[in-house]
């Protein structure tokens, strides 16, 4: 005998037609659509004239067209700029790093006094806008002879990085365990070997959160550069980027053309460091 | 040779004390087991052995030599840790190869020693794998392995088998008995499982609150417990420990009911504890029969045994252990009746021993 197909309890919500999991997968194709979207705009963007671009603005591009890709090889410094970018944003990662697993792995490992406070006094540097200091900061920069020099980026991207960065690994070097530590200590390990032979292949994965935080905001930075950098030689790739942007027109296909050579190295980055990424979260630890 | 001496070992966190001055000498070749309940201080005392925390006050001396300042790693002592911590980046070579090149051994030598290992615990298959690659006991072995590779003097071992399933447990336990035979190095071995420790030990040490309340072969804990704590901790099930009174020929239970004794501790009359073991007493549906009152709480089966649990007029649980083809059921009255020869007396004060 069966059940009335259609009684109200016997209808089938969306729930019950795809599953839990099934609606799940429909949200993240919409998320990614929505993500990528930008993305492929600015691509197609990057092969079209500013007249093209504002007559059909999703149309499919001729992927051969490359003029914009040429301008912008013969009227800018690109590789200069590009350059710059890789020593500013390289220099400013490896210190970040650098310093912040140290300090992260003091915080996060050894109980000594005025820990707590040290460690409220990074997180602290998460909820400062750094923007709000630049006229102090262009002064110490002077005063420092570093203006007009990548050091004064180096320097400032290093301190904003730090906070996030010693929030994240702290927080993670906190959780490994500690009987790898004494274990490394019966075998005859000193300080900085635990650190280094044992603990810091075991905090990668946070070191690779940390990294892709820090490098996309530094990488796209226009504002520093634009304040403490006047040399052409010295600038960075959004900073270079802008002489398409005219007061009063704009070359809208270089401009993206230019965005899409200065997005590519990162997108390139995060999709190595993303696979590094996962397979760090799925090393095991340690039953 | 390596004979360890614990000297009045304190040890204390901030302002809770942990340890309360711990004596204890252990010889050569010994395999020494440390048991008691969580929190009893014997994983730390462990610890303080390694050199993994400072001890607070007292003395720790190794082949005469005084250990407290020497860092863990010249003490000549290797240690097994619960979680085996192994290093999840490296593989089984390498794990063991980590402590070996670290006491400066040449190439050649470290290989030879990881070999040796390696094929003493049967690892020789696994040495390229990680440790996430490896089942629970192979992890346990590897963990032992790179104990073995540094050839050390003493051997720790912090409740090694309490991650296995109960089949492996047996297993690795029987193989810690073989290796100890096989090297002949002294070890010392915390456990709260009372079972490992009486298989394994040739002398526990029974822990609790901070204190050792007894030292002594397995034999010799289970036959003479000096005290009620000793007495409730080693055998299963526990030991029934009853609250009666001494009169000049026997005891008296809370119930009422009296047991004339010929062997009896030499003191006044008054309180006294005594304790007797599951397989001391008996049971008997005849309700006239001389004995001590009791009801049937519940019964386990075992299939060689049946544990029958009672409880006396006064509430103590009292494990019996009977034949299968007696069932009891619950609520039922019982009469139960003791063996004299069976009986431990405890003094109803301290809960220290008294001969009889």
């Amino acid at each position: 005998m069966s059940a009335e197909p259609n009684t109200y309890y016997d209808r089938r919500g969306i729930i019950g037609t795809l599953g839990r999991d099934g609606l799940i997968q429909i949200i993240l194709v919409a998320n990614t659509v929505i993500m990528l979207a930008p993305i492929l705009i600015m691509l197609f963007s990057a092969f079209k004239s500013t007249q093209q671009i504002f007559k059909s603005p999703f149309g499919f591009p001729d992927f051969a067209n490359l003029t914009n890709f040429t301008k912008i090889w013969e009227q800018t410094n690109f590789l200069r700029y590009l350059l710059n970018s890789f020593v500013v944003t390289g220099a400013s990662m490896a210190l970040i790093l650098i310093l912040g697993t140290m300090a992260a792995y003091a915080l996060g490992r050894y109980r000594f006094f005025g820990a707590g406070f040290i460690l409220m006094f990074f997180i602290a540097g998460l909820t400062l806008p750094l923007k709000l200091a630049i006229i102090p900061l262009f002064i110490l920069m002077r005063d420092m002879g570093i203006l007009n020099n990548q050091l004064s980026l180096i320097f400032v991207y290093t301190a904003m990085g730090l906070p996030s960065t010693v929030f994240i690994m702290t927080g993670f070097i906190r959780t490994l365990p500690n009987e790898l530590e004494d274990a490394a200590r019966m075998d005859g390990a000193s300080e900085a070997r635990i650190m280094w032979a044992i603990m810091l292949p075991l905090v990668r994965p946070a070191m690779v959160i940390a990294a892709i935080q820090n490098v996309v905001p530094i990488w796209n930075d226009f504002f520093f550069p634009l304040v403490f950098i006047q040399n052409d030689a010295l600038k960075t790739l959004p900073q270079g980027l802008t002489t398409f942007m005219g007061e009063y027109t704009t070359d809208w296909g270089v401009l993206f053309a230019g965005l899409t050579l200065s997005a590519a190295p990162i997108i390139a980055i995060y999709i190595v460091l993303s696979r590094q990424f996962i397979s760090g979260m799925t090393s095991g630890a340690i039953k | 040779m390596a004979r360890l001496s614990l000297r009045g070992i304190k040890k204390s966190f901030k302002t809770a004390n942990v340890l309360h001055g711990i004596d204890l000498d252990i010889g050569d070749r010994e395999f020494v087991v440390f048991v008691g309940p969580s929190g009893c201080g014997k994983s730390t005392l462990l610890r303080l052995i390694a050199g993994l925390d400072p001890i607070t006050e007292g003395e720790f001396v190794l082949n005469d030599q005084r250990m407290n300042d020497v860092p863990p790693s010249k003490r000549g002592i290797a240690m097994v840790f619960q979680s085996y911590a192994l290093y999840p980046h490296m593989d089984v070579y390498e794990n063991m190869a980590f402590g070996a090149r670290l006491m400066g051994l040449t190439k050649p030598e470290v290989e030879a020693r990881i070999a040796e290992a390696a094929r003493m615990l049967r690892l020789e298959p696994l040495l390229k794998r990680y440790p996430r690659e490896l089942s629970g006991g192979q992890r346990q072995r590897v963990a032992i392995g790179r104990a073995l590779v540094r050839k050390p003097e003493v051997f720790l071992l912090d409740e090694p088998l309490s991650n296995l399933d109960a089949a492996l447990r047996s297993e690795v336990r029987l193989e810690i008995a073989r290796l100890h035979r096989q090297i002949g190095g002294t070890m010392i071995y915390v456990t709260h499982d009372q079972v490992e420790a009486m298989t394994l030990a040739d002398r526990i040490v029974v822990m609790n609150l901070g204190r050792i309340e007894q030292v002594g072969a397995p034999r010799e804990l289970y036959e003479t417990p000096a005290n009620t704590f000793v007495a409730g901790f080693i055998g299963s099930p526990k030991m029934a420990l009853v609250n009666v009174q001494k009169t000049s020929d026997g005891i008296t239970f809370a119930g009422g009911d009296t047991l004339a004794l010929p062997r009896l501790p030499a003191m006044g009359d008054g309180p006294l504890k005594i304790g007797v073991r599951p397989d001391a007493w008996s049971l008997s549906r005849d309700l006239a029969s001389p004995g001590i009152a009791a009801s049937v709480v519940y019964t386990e089966y075992l299939g060689e045994n049946a544990f029958v649990y009672t409880r006396l007029t006064d509430g103590t649980l009292v494990g019996v252990r009977t034949t299968p083809n007696e069932l009891y059921e619950p609520d039922e009255s019982v009469r139960l009746s003791v063996d004299p020869v069976a009986i431990h007396y405890f003094s109803a004060e301290d809960g220290r021993r008294l001969p009889a």
